[in-house]
């Protein structure tokens, strides 16, 4: 791979963090509402406030938070910022700054993702290789239906389901929660063994949301590769079954499946906020969640800003890993 | 039309005659079921092939060469079976095999370089890895010495540069690749070499090389070479023998300079007197009708509906195969009293 394309790509990831945060910083300030005042209003109906008060709070706290100056000004110093990964305080959690709300929340988040996405793409991907391979014996091919039909279930409706079946009729599972309540996080095998257990139903909602959508993208493309000419030569050459399957049919149909994985994680991040708010888990969804039911604008837009930055960094990582598995387009 | 050549070729023939065949292929049944009915792809196709002598097929498509080389190779795929026949490569019966026995039989004894080279190689490995991993799967205890040597050597034979070892497809031309799947199927020294139109897709000068590499590495194997294809001048040019097949059939097989200068077939002698020659600029003699579906076949000879030549047995028996003085083989009724 060329320092060009690297450049390239570089300079696109820059321009996308900027166009979204850019966005994210216009968009609110169009709106009507003033997250401030809504606050101090909502203060003001406990009561214990001369009439004056609020309003020299008010021109305070936009002092504090810089909102007084020109739109222009508080543009530059909100780039800055953003450079320096500083989406400034939670208006609800004060001093808590948005920066160590994410870093808090994140970790559920990642890998609760990183585990389903990782695991549904194999899953799935094998599943529809072997549908599609005229050799694979009856039984198998037919595992990969049941999926297919799952694909038109919403990860949500498939985690009620779950909850329902698995977790309050069968009780294998815990209903809910990131660990049992009453037990103090600590480093312990228990501790980490009751923390999967209740990480499985949410895994498995999103791992059946999504299986059915590889297993049919990949099919498709499976069909089109098992009669390619070099595959057909493949087996002129004597090659043994697996090998052909392995090196010349998995491995051409899985490259516009890498595609696929870059434009599925915006996707799979969405599910995956609401699946954790189902079932109170403590990631960026709940805390996305609160955060817009309190008005807590720089959550708000920390949290999108964070996904939309995130997502951008993983696709330009997938596509500095495709010129690995395909040669074609590394001197492109 | 290269008289020089042919000349050359029929004296190599006759030089082969008296060598015991090194494949034989005997009533080569082959039919597809679709949905249409059945389509009887190859009906009772056979014929001998000494070593060192190299066989050109001929035919309008549809007529059955590809179906024949993918029988051969007993790689017909659903809803195409093959139904009876037998193959025999040196003393082997590939019918008789077992579906390993086949596997390890393909490169090793019987060889096929496919009709699209251009698509041919795996376009994510280099060419290396797609020779290495055919040597592998049939001498597993070769060393990587032994591995390297075998590539090396087949990659000289067809006149590439070892570096392209190291190349992907994409970074070849069409004529290299052309050659990178003839190295390929040289690689294990095969006893029958059966080239798919190794030449359609490629212009006349690179085809010429191409030709001359196959005629080169088939000096040095002396295997048995079948070519399949539609270019006449290129059959007349490089082959011993031309077989001609229409609708599933071999119509007649003869060495070269017979064919061109005296065939016997009714359709072989259309055949030979629609190519254009350079005496009668710009009129071309066709062959009348269209070929047959192989779902509706005529009764008796199939050609019958369009032979100028046909009679009432024509129309109501299937010629069987007249051994003509000189070995020559004619499937056609006229020649019935002459065998």
């Amino acid at each position: 791979m060329n320092f060009k394309l690297i450049a390239k790509r570089l300079s696109f990831l820059v321009l996308v963090i900027w166009a979204a945060s850019t966005i994210v910083f216009f968009v609110p300030r169009l709106s009507p509402r003033n997250a401030l005042r809504e606050r101090f209003a909502e203060l003001a109906r406990s009561g214990g406030f001369a009439p004056g008060d609020i309003e020299k709070l008010i021109t305070n706290m936009n002092q504090q938070f810089g909102l007084d100056k020109p739109l222009l000004e508080q543009y530059w110093t909100y780039l800055g910022n953003i450079i320096r990964m500083d989406f400034g305080y939670s208006l609800n959690r004060y001093p808590a700054t948005v920066t160590d709300i994410i870093s808090q929340a994140l970790p559920w988040t990642f890998f609760l993702l990183l585990f389903t996405t990782i695991l549904s793409f194999i899953i799935g991907n094998l599943l529809g290789a072997i549908s599609a391979w005229p050799k694979s014996p009856r039984w198998l091919r037919g595992i990969a239906t049941p999926f297919v039909l799952l694909t038109g279930v919403p990860p949500v409706i498939m985690g009620v389901l779950l909850l329902f079946f698995i977790g309050f009729r069968l009780k294998l599972l815990p209903l809910g929660g990131p660990y049992s309540i009453g037990i103090v996080p600590n480093w312990s095998w228990d501790f980490a063994v009751d923390v999967l257990r209740h990480q499985m139903l949410p895994a498995l909602a999103l791992v059946l949301g999504s299986v059915g959508g590889w297993v049919l993208s990949m099919r498709g493309m499976g069909v089109t590769i098992q009669g390619e000419d070099y595959v057909n030569f493949a087996e002129h050459k004597g090659l043994t079954g697996g090998r052909i399957f392995r090196d010349y049919y998995l491995r051409n149909t899985l490259l516009p499946q890498v595609t696929g994985l870059a434009l599925a994680l915006g996707t799979l991040v969405t599910s995956a906020l609401v699946v954790e708010q189902l079932f109170g888990l403590p990631g960026l969804g709940q805390v996305l969640n609160n955060a817009i039911r309190s008005n807590d604008f720089p959550v708000i837009y920390g949290i999108v800003l964070f996904i939309t930055i995130a997502i951008a960094v993983l696709m330009a990582v997938l596509e500095f890993i495709y010129p690995l598995l395909d040669p074609r387009v590394r001197n492109q | 039309m290269n008289l020089a050549t042919t000349e050359n070729a029929s004296s190599r023939n006759a030089a082969a005659a008296g060598a015991s065949p090194i494949l034989r292929v005997q009533d080569l049944v082959v039919t597809y079921y679709t949905d249409l009915g059945r389509a009887r792809a190859l009906d009772g196709v056979s014929f001998t092939l000494e070593a060192g002598m190299k066989m050109g097929m001929v035919g309008e498509s549809g007529s059955g060469k590809s179906t024949l080389a993918l029988a051969m190779m007993r790689m017909i795929k659903p809803p195409g079976r093959i139904e009876g026949g037998h193959v025999w490569v040196g003393g082997t019966d590939l019918q008789s095999l077992d579906d390993e026995g086949m596997r390890k039989a393909r490169l090793s004894k019987i060889a096929y370089i496919p009709q699209g080279a251009m698509n041919s190689l795996n376009p994510v490995t280099r060419i290396g890895e797609q020779m290495v991993d055919a040597i592998k799967s049939h001498l597993s205890g070769e060393s990587r010495q032994a591995i390297n040597d075998r590539c090396v050597w087949a990659l000289k034979s067809v006149d590439l540069d070892p570096g392209v070892f190291h190349m992907y497809a994409h970074e070849l031309s069409g004529g290299m690749k052309q050659r990178v799947c003839i190295a390929i199927g040289i690689l294990l020294r095969p006893e029958v070499i059966i080239a798919d139109e190794p030449t359609s897709a490629l212009d006349v000068v690179t085809q010429r090389q191409v030709m001359e590499t196959i005629d080169k590495v088939q000096d040095e194997l002396n295997s048995a070479v079948i070519l399949i294809g539609h270019d006449m001048g290129l059959m007349a040019q490089t082959m011993d023998r031309v077989a001609v097949m229409y609708a599933g059939r071999l119509v007649e097989v003869a060495t070269v300079r017979e064919m061109f200068t005296d065939p016997k077939h009714p359709y072989s002698q259309a055949l030979i007197s629609s190519l254009p020659t350079l005496d009668n600029r710009g009129q071309f003699k066709g062959i009348p009708g269209l070929a047959p579906s192989l779902l509706r076949l005529p009764s008796g000879c199939a050609f019958h509906p369009r032979c100028p030549l046909a009679s009432d047995r024509s129309r109501s028996e299937k010629p069987k195969v007249n051994v003509l003085p000189g070995g020559r083989l004619v499937a056609c009724h006229i020649y019935d009293q002459e065998s």
